[in-house]
């Protein structure tokens, strides 16, 4: 029955990429980076042999452990996770939970990410040729470790998307379990200021981190190699352990999830309460805006883009108290009027089939770019206003204060007139409405990544007056050229914005039926 | 890539570049009738090397309540999209109410109410904020909006769940507000995709009647249907379509020929198998 999940899941994997040979050039392109990374992994691992047996463990517990909370933290901030075989789907059939757990984690395995893992870590015996034994040991944790990774990625999958029932605050978890992941890198820099410097920590780190899940299963052929035969044991035991435990917890978050259907109590609202359609004017362009709002308010795959607004100028004072250059600070305002203004890029793709509304009620092009970009700029453009008057306010730099808002408003207007066009053009794959927002469809996380940096390049090559400008004035301290930035940014980046919202709503009314079929073929 | 071109009778050409031709030739078409509120010739869609759409003619009159049957895949909602400008035809021409609306778009589809099969509704939305939506981006004013979408909420009995988000809904309330935001705009004719499926008998009741007196006022109403009993019923004409074609059309008295639409439908289309299934399936 195992098998049986197994091949459904290959079938799967293979009937996408039939669907799509774009997903095949992404999973060819994956597949290459990840064999290139290998074997450079290989050759420092022959070079990491020749040193001694210590340093060998501290690099190995180190890197094991980024490795493994890398798969259990890395789908929620990037890519999502993979949900081929999801157990709600499987529900129906007559599988007990440990046959759907077994297929899933082999499933998992047998993913890119999983075999690229399982001989990365294998390679790791290259790095014990001195010590047979210890290699032989590497060899049987690299299996353990993998699976260790596999099943920790699911069980914090199953944690997020299932431990709370009630759709409202399912999703909300979801985006709320991020922050406090995005702000690790703060504390652990505020953490870490004391033990810049001293090096000299990282082994005791890594002798610590042997006695963690983490590390343990690392740490295990290097106290074999150094002759720790009970330590070896007791780390071993350590390293079976977890993987143990984490099933438990996923299996429990799975009956929760299985058990009670996601839909719990739903909102009401009174009759009349027409929210954003009150209070948005009544054409076309502002009933466009009024929903795009409600969505940006309720829907969390809008949220998700929010979260690193506030995070960001938390970061930059960090970064900017730590390396002691409080110019830093103003970066803030132009990085986030960058990510608001892109934000976008992906509306018609979360719209998904809903878009036949927009098709067969004959809107005009125009209007529906308009009324998506109104939406955003009703909060983007005070946000980015504040967040550069405060910066300017924070490193008491009033002087650049003109040169910076002409370039955060030229990146903002520039890159609403960019993603009005990319995203007349171009479906995404993304989560549908309702799915956990850091869910990917498979294949997604190349596509989207290209063509995201595509998109952050054009924008980049557009906002390059304003960038000049803005650098010479700060250079110079010259007050005249930020005037000159701000009036380019809003005139300039207003032509772009005029010029996406025309472009892209030629190209919506051209190849209305063309998109809403991709979309069809997405959803 | 490149826009395909909707080729019409004057410049259709069997090489066609870039694209494959279509699997029958018939030449020019018949002129299609402006009178008509739908009016379609030589209606052509091909996926690769699968033909669902093929070379469909088809006259709705106005005023007419027309029902279009087939099997499963027969490709009722194909030619029902292409026929309200969701789906571009390989070829073929549709007026609406004499309107070409593969040339104007936009002015064609102000004249048609859509209800497609298997599209998503904007679900984070209330029910009435959904219809009102539907009625501000067709053109209209908050206040006649307002109004419109109070009749069609208490109409289609969906009163109290006005403030419920839709994805709250059940199917058949779902299917209610999608009825009501293709209702809105008061539209001349009405596309209907399967419009009763997984309504409660009383709602169907209630919306077969509110069809019925909008065609009393001289509106027009396609809609698709699985139910043979009911278009029979409801349906003054009918249109039975298989494998991509129309192999009866009239008024349903015609098609009918002095039996049931049923019968007629499984004599024209066959497939029927007798027997009592796989020795399997017999439980005990």
């Amino acid at each position: 029955m195992v098998a049986h999940l197994v091949r459904l899941r290959l079938l799967l994997l293979v009937n996408s990429w039939r669907r799509s040979p774009w997903q095949l050039v992404a999973v060819v392109l994956g597949a290459a980076y990840g064999l290139g990374m290998l074997g450079l992994i290989t050759v420092g691992m022959v070079a990491l042999g020749g040193t001694d047996t210590l340093f060998i463990r501290t690099v190995l517990v180190l890197a094991g452990s980024a490795l493994v909370i890398g798969w259990m933290v890395g789908p929620l901030i990037t890519v999502g996770i993979d949900q081929t075989l999801d157990p709600a789907r499987l529900a129906p059939f007559p599988l007990t939970k440990s046959q759907v757990l077994a297929g899933i984690t082999v499933g998992g395995v047998l993913g890119i990410p999983g075999i690229l893992t399982l001989l990365a870590t294998g390679a790791i015996m290259v790095a014990w040729w001195q010590h047979p034994a210890a290699a032989v040991a590497a060899l049987v944790c690299a299996v353990v470790g993998t699976l260790s990774c596999v099943i920790g990625a699911r069980t914090v999958a199953a944690m997020t998307t299932g431990l709370v029932s009630g759709r409202r605050f399912r999703e909300i978890s979801g985006v709320l379990l991020f922050i406090p992941l995005v702000l690790l890198g703060p504390i652990i820099i505020v953490l870490g200021t004391g033990v810049r410097g001293a090096v000299d920590a990282l082994p005791q780190v890594a002798a610590g981190l042997g006695w963690t899940p983490l590390g343990a299963v690392w740490s295990v052929p290097a106290q074999i190699a150094l002759g720790n035969h009970p330590v070896a044991a007791l780390q071993f035991a350590i390293a079976l352990a977890w993987p143990v435990l984490l099933v438990l917890v996923w299996r429990r978050s799975l009956d929760h999830a299985l058990s009670s259907p996601t839909h719990g109590a739903s909102r009401r609202v009174a009759r009349g309460a027409l929210g954003f359609f009150r209070l948005l004017p009544d054409t076309a362009t502002g009933a466009v805006a009024a929903r795009s709002l409600t969505y940006w308010v309720r829907d969390p795959r809008y949220g998700k883009q929010l979260i690193l607004v506030p995070i960001i100028p938390v970061l930059l004072y960090f970064y900017a108290s730590t390396a002691d250059s409080p110019g830093l600070v103003n970066a803030a305002g132009p990085v986030i009027a960058f990510l608001l203004s892109l934000s976008i890029f992906t509306d018609v793709s979360y719209d998904g089939t809903a878009f036949a509304l927009h098709l067969s009620t004959g809107i005009r092009g125009r209007a529906d770019r308009s009324g998506r970009i109104l939406a955003v700029a009703l909060f983007a453009v005070p946000i980015v206003i504040a967040v550069t008057v405060g910066s300017a306010w924070l490193s008491n730099s009033w002087l650049h204060l003109p040169g910076l808002l002409g370039l955060t408003l030229g990146i903002l207007l520039t890159g609403f007139g960019v993603a009005s066009i990319t995203s007349a053009r171009i479906v995404f794959p993304v989560p549908a409405a309702g799915d956990s927002p850091f869910k990917s469809p498979p294949g997604a996380g190349l596509i989207s990544s290209l063509t995201t940096f595509a998109t952050w390049g054009i924008l980049l090559v557009l906002i390059v007056p304003e960038m000049v400008l803005a650098i010479i004035g700060f250079t110079l301290q010259s007050q005249t050229f930020g005037w000159i930035t701000l009036a380019v940014g809003v005139v300039l980046g207003g032509g772009v914005l005029l010029a996406g919202i025309r472009i892209g709503g030629a190209l919506l009314e051209r190849r209305g039926p063309e998109l809403l079929q991709q979309l069809a073929r997405q959803g | 890539m490149s826009i395909p071109e909707i080729p019409t009778p004057d410049d259709r050409t069997p090489e066609n570049p870039g694209s494959k031709p279509p699997a029958r030739e018939t030449g020019a078409w018949a002129a299609a009738d402006p009178s008509a509120a739908l009016s379609i010739r030589g209606l052509t869609k091909w996926y690769g090397d699968k033909v669902a759409v093929d070379a469909i003619d088809l006259d709705v009159p106005t005023g007419s309540f027309y029902g279009l049957v087939g099997p499963n895949g027969a490709g009722k909602t194909t030619t029902l999209s292409m026929s309200t400008g969701l789906l571009r035809p390989n070829a073929g021409q549709v007026l609406i109410h004499g309107i070409d609306l593969w040339r104007n778009l936009t002015e064609a589809k102000r004249q048609i109410g859509v209800l497609a099969d298997g599209v998503k509704l904007f679900d984070r939305l209330t029910g009435e904020q959904l219809v009102t939506y539907s009625g501000l981006l067709s053109g209209m004013d908050r206040q006649t909006a307002g109004e419109r979408v109070a009749d069609l909420l208490q109409l289609l009995d969906l009163e109290e769940a006005a403030g419920t988000l839709v994805v709250d809904y059940s199917a058949g309330m779902t299917k209610k507000v999608a009825i009501a935001c293709a209702l809105v705009h008061a539209p001349r004719l009405l596309v209907l995709d399967e419009p009763f499926e997984s309504v409660d008998p009383v709602s169907a009741a209630n919306i077969r009647h509110l069809l019925e007196g909008y065609v009393a006022s001289g509106g027009t109403v396609i809609v698709s249907s699985h139910s043979m009993d009911l278009v029979q019923r409801m349906c003054d004409h009918v249109a039975i379509i298989n494998a991509g074609r129309v192999v009866a059309a009239g008024t349903t008295d015609d098609v009918r020929a002095g039996s049931t639409l049923e019968d007629r439908f499984v004599e024209l289309v066959g497939g029927r198998t007798h027997g009592e299934g796989p020795a399997w399936l017999r439980i005990s």
